[in-house]
Order: structure tokens, then sequence, then C-alpha cells
């Protein structure tokens, strides 16, 4: 039988393949370049960069827990000029399209990050991380406050006209609301889940395990919650999905696909296996073939539900 | 870059010290690479639910084996303990910028407590010329392996804060006595690995000295490829402030350019 159809057309962005990295699991590109071919990566989402340098968090920034870790990293990055002027160049030696995943900590910051990259022809599409407090409206975050969610897309909206997926938190009542929302204010796609807030408490000393005291929880352990995120969200809207949380093996991003995602992205689990990425594109392969599907899109969206 | 995934084969791990063991593997393409004060991340075997791999610090690298040594301390390394001669174990590594070469007209004075022997041995056994070595911990228990430099010819000295071995207190006192002694005749280069609070005292004293230290710092780590910035370290080299990543740019920093943190 030939090799099925791996390529999808994500919101205009042509991977050759259903798989990515999440943001900030993957660096900017040339962390793993020499273990991994970049080459046969659908896509590379790339860490969130701000206008702005961000300096973060004080450590430590990660804990441990089962089947997963926490981080509060706190987006530290070196700005969007100096990822413009290291990285691009870089990044313009792959066949690989590059997704910037971007933030700010005000509507302008993003307009004005947003901007920049309408310039760059290296820049395949925008990913939105809107998982971050607003200073100017009290620190409410604009991925669970809807006002603030609808207003920072079309703020962005009308900056780019590159290919915008809109990352979604995972820390809201109704995810399709925020999905039918990011759809009508203009995204061309979703992502999700992000990570989900959680805490951890060192008993001995009494101390929070992370500087930040709160951070986000990624990993397996967040797999079946994404799942069934990523499965209300697709039947919610028109727009393309990709899907991550908790993927390790192939089965992981399968599911994704099956509940209705296009692609999927691979995060944490690259830290205890830098090849997962590969391993998950020669996985979904291997399932196509023998399920004897032509293609990566006769399988999206086929979930059984109804009598066994 | 020479970091490179490898599949490596225990050949043994068993109990080196009441608390410490000595972990060895056939890795032939890791050992031939690795340079002093360089780690490898180690995937814990059968436990995908510890995601994290764990870093140790390169103890001995020859003729295609490697070995590190480590202390049970936690579920990783609890589970490192059980593991036998035969067992696969997938190593990322050599990672990290670690010690450079001892500056042959300097007195070579490397200062450890805790893994900190592991992690000097290195440049120890591939200096030109023997230096001395300062070894500390709370007690006898906690010198790991004074032997092996002693073998090498290196200049030995102990300090335990139990009087368990060597000299009674810290090994910043022994340190000091030496500085006392010799430190006009001869400019000390620093080598020191070990606690914080260790590595600190030591920053402290290349300071008032007025001499070079080479620190290697732990921070906890995910990614080990300075990719997630989860072991970043406050440095300033050529005049610019900025976040460096232990595992890249680092473990190994010189002593002016760490900027501490307030604690
Ligand atoms: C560059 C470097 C070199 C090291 N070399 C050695 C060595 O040669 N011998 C040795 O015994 N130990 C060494 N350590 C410390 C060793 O990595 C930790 O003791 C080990 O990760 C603990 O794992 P665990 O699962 O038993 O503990 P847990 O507490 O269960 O671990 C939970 C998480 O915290 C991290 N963690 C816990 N303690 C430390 C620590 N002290 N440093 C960094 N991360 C930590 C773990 O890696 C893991 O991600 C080194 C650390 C670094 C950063
Ligand atoms: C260390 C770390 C850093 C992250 N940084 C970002 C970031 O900069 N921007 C973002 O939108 N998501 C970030 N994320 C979230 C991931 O992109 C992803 O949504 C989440 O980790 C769930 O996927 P996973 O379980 O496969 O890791 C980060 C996650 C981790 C673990
Ligand atoms: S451990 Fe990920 S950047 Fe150092």
């Amino acid at each position: 039988m030939n090799q099925p159809d791996l390529r999808v057309n994500l919101a205009g962005i042509a991977m050759k393949n259903p798989v990515t990295v999440a943001s900030g699991t993957f660096g900017y590109g040339p962390e793993y370049a020499d273990l991994i071919d970049l080459n046969r990566l659908g896509a590379i989402v790339v860490k969130g960069v701000s206008l702005n340098p961000c300096p973060g968090n004080p450590l430590p920034r990660i804990h441990e827990t089962p089947a997963g870790m926490m981080n509060a990293i706190g987006l530290q990055n070196p700005g969007a000029k100096a990822f413009i002027k290291t990285y691009l160049p870089f990044l313009a030696n792959y066949d690989l399209p590059v997704i910037v995943n971007i933030w700010g900590r005000t509507i302008e910051d993003y307009e004005g990050v947003a901007e920049l990259f309408e310039g760059e022809p290296g820049v395949a599409g925008l990913e939105l991380n809107v998982s971050c407090p607003n200073i100017k409206e009290g620190g409410n975050s604009f991925g669970t406050h809807p006002d603030l969610f609808e207003q920072v897309i079309s703020a962005v909206r009308k900056k780019t006209t590159r290919p915008l997926l809109v990352k979604l938190s995972p820390n809201v009542p109704d995810i399709t609301v925020f999905a039918k929302t990011a759809e009508q204010a203009g995204a061309d796609g979703l992502s999700l889940i992000n990570t989900l807030p959680a805490m951890a408490i060192d008993v001995e000393t009494r101390r929070p395990r992370l500087a930040n005291v709160v951070g986000g929880l990624s990993g397996p352990a967040i797999h079946p919650v994404a799942v069934k995120l990523v499965w209300e969200a697709a039947r919610a809207v028109n727009i393309p999905i990709v899907g991550m949380g908790g993927i390790l093996d192939p089965e992981d991003a399968l599911e994704f696909i099956i509940a209705g995602a296009s692609a999927v992205a691979v995060g944490t689990a690259t830290f205890h296996e830098p090849t997962t990425v590969l391993r998950i594109i020669e996985g979904i392969e291997e399932y196509l073939l023998r399920h004897h599907l032509k293609s990566i899109a006769e399988l999206r969206g086929t979930l059984k539900t109804g009598a066994r | 870059m020479n970091t490179q995934l490898e599949k490596a084969i225990i050949i043994k791990n068993e109990p080196w010290t009441p608390e410490y063991y000595l972990l060895e593997f056939s890795a032939p393409g890791i050992s031939q690479k690795a340079a002093p004060g360089q780690f490898v991340h180690v995937k814990i075997p059968d436990r995908r639910d510890i995601l994290l791999r764990r870093p140790f610090s390169i103890f001995k690298a020859e003729s295609g084996t490697l070995s590190i040594l480590y202390k049970s301390v936690g579920r990783g390394t609890r589970h490192m303990a059980k593991l036998h001669a035969g067992q696969a174990v997938n190593l990322l590594g050599p990672l990290g910028k670690g010690f450079p070469i001892p500056d042959t007209n300097k007195k070579t004075l490397l200062v450890a407590g805790g893994y900190g022997m592991a992690a000097l041995y290195l440049t120890a056994a591939r200096a030109q010329t023997p230096g001395l070595l300062f070894a500390g911990g709370a007690g006898k228990k906690d010198i790991l392996c004074a032997q092996d430099f002693t073998a090498l010819g290196w200049d030995v000295r102990l300090a335990t804060e139990d009087g368990s071995c060597g000299t009674h207190g810290l090994v910043t006192n022994i340190l000091d006595a030496w500085q006392a002694r010799n430190g006009k005749s001869s400019e000390p280069e620093l080598f020191a690995c070990g606690p914080m609070g260790m590595l600190k005292a030591v920053a402290q004293r290349a300071k008032e000295w007025n001499c070079t230290a080479w620190i290697s710092l732990d921070h906890y780590m995910a990614c080990g490829m300075g990719a997630c910035l989860a072991c970043v370290q406050k440095i300033n080299r050529d005049g610019e402030e900025r976040l460096a990543c232990t595992c890249k740019e680092g473990p190994v920093f010189e002593a002016r350019e760490i900027i501490w943190e307030e604690s």
C-alpha cells in the first residue's frame, strides 16, 4: 500500500505532517537541532516571545510530580527583536514552518509584538498565549476572562495578516465559550491545552516547591483532561485545532486527532526523551497504514459514540 | 556540539559508601567525549511516571566505560539503586561546560563537598601536575573517593564537621590554613563543587585572595539542553548581565561572573 498522506494545512500553514512541538519545551530551534533533524517536524512552535525582554521568575522554577511536572519559568525570553535577529536566520535554514508564540501584559504589548512579526517572511504563523495576567486590569488573565479574551484577539487580529492560532487555557468552566469567542474574534485556529494551575508544598520546610508558589502542570498527568477539552472545542468551532497536553506515545497523539484535532504538539515528553516527536510522527504513520487510512484527514474527528 | 543520546549498559551498580552508589556503564560514545566537570542526564528506566531525567556529574570516563557516584535521596535515585548489571539505561550527554584545564603556572586547589569529589576527579586525572584536594563533609561517610586522588599522586586534605575523619571543622578552614602558609609563595587556582554554602565560601575566598575560582553550580534541571530555562543563573560576562543556562553554559562558572542570589 502507498504511504499515507500525512500533510495538513493548518489554517494556511502547510505542514508535512501533523506533529509540532509545544511552546516553551523546545526552545527556539538550535537547542535540539543536534539531536533531531528539524526538517522532519510538521512545524516548530517557539518559546513565548514578548515585545520587551523578560527575566522570568526566581528559582526553583520546576518541580516534578507523578507523571508530570510543574513549571513557573515566568516566560523568560530575550524579546521579539533579539529573537528575530538571533533565531529567525537559523530557522530559515530548514524546511520548517515557524510558528511564533507571542504574549504580553497589556493589549498594546500584544499588538506591538504581532506587528513586529508582520515584516518577517520567516514566520508562518502566530500563536497567541493568552494565559498571562493583564497588569492593567488588576492581573486578571486574558485567557480566563471572556471580555479581555475577546479584546486581545480582536486587537491582534487587526495587526496581523498571518495565520493566527489562539492558545486556550484549560482553567475555564466551559471551553466552548472561549473556543467560539476566539473563532468570532478572528482566530484562524486554536491550540489547547496550556498548563493547568497547580501547587506543591515541601512539608519538611513548609515552603512551596516553586519560588513563584504556583505554577503550571504539564505532562502525561494532564492528558485525559486535554483530550476532553479538545473534543469539546472541536465540536464547537469550524477552525482547526492543535491538540496538546501530555503526549508521550503515538496513541496519545492519535486520541487528539480522533477527538477532532488537525495537528498535535509534543511538550514535556521531549525532556524525558528528546526524540519523542519523531516517534510520534512514525507511530501515526504506522497507525494509518495498519488501519488502511489514506490520509490523516480520514481519521480526524472520527470518534465513535453511541451504542457499543 | 557533541551531545548524544546513548543506550548505555550497566556494568555494575553497587554501594560505594553507606550513602553513595557507584554506577558504571558501558557507554563508548559519551565516555570518549566526556570532559572534566561535565554531566550526564539519566533517564530512569522502566519508570515513565518519573518523567524528568536526573543530572549526575561524570566521575570516571575511560576506555568505553563511564561511571557516576550517586546518593539515593528521592524517588529517582531510589529506583536507580535497584538497577542491575546488564540493564540498559538511556543517557543524554556529555552535557554542559565543565572545568577548564588547570593553569600550570598556578597551584591547583580542588575544593569538594558531597558529590563534588566525583565531579572533580577527571580534573585531577587529566591535570599535568598533581595539586591539592580539600574535601569535607559532615562526617567520614561523606568523603567519597579520597583514595582515587591519592592514587594520582595528589595531596589530599580532609575535614569533617564531626571530626570523624581529617581535621575537625569545615573544608574552608583547612583551605584557609593552606593559604595562610603558602598563599604568598604560590598563586592558587580554585576548582570547587559541593553544597551551595561551600561554593559561596570558596567564591568569597577567591575574591579576598584575588585569584580565579571555577565553581560548579547545581540547579534543578528539566531538559539539560538549554531549552526549558529551568536552570538559569544570573551572571555578568563581558560587562553584560544576563541569565545563563546552568545546563549549557555551566554548570561551571568563574566565581567573579556569578551574581549570587540573596538568601
Ligand atoms: C550538574 C549536576 C550534577 C550533579 N551531580 C551529582 C552527582 O554526581 N552525584 C549525586 O549524587 N548527585 C548529583 N546531582 C544531584 C542529583 O541530580 C539529584 O540528587 C537527583 O536529581 C535527585 O533525584 P531524586 O529523584 O532522587 O530526588 P527527588 O527529590 O525525588 O527529585 C525530584 C526532582 O528534583 C530534582 N532534584 C532533587 N535534588 C536535586 C539536586 N540536588 N540537584 C538538582 N536537581 C535535584 C530531580 O532531578 C528531580 O527533577 C547533580 C546535580 C546537578 C544539577
Ligand atoms: C517548561 C515549560 C515552558 C512552557 N512555556 C510556554 C510558553 O512560553 N508559552 C506557552 O504558550 N506555553 C508554554 N508552555 C505550555 C506548553 O506549551 C503546553 O501547552 C503544555 O506544557 C501542555 O503540553 P505537555 O503536557 O505536552 O507539556 C510551557 C510548558 C513547559 C513545561
Ligand atoms: S535544564 Fe532546561 S534549560 Fe537547563
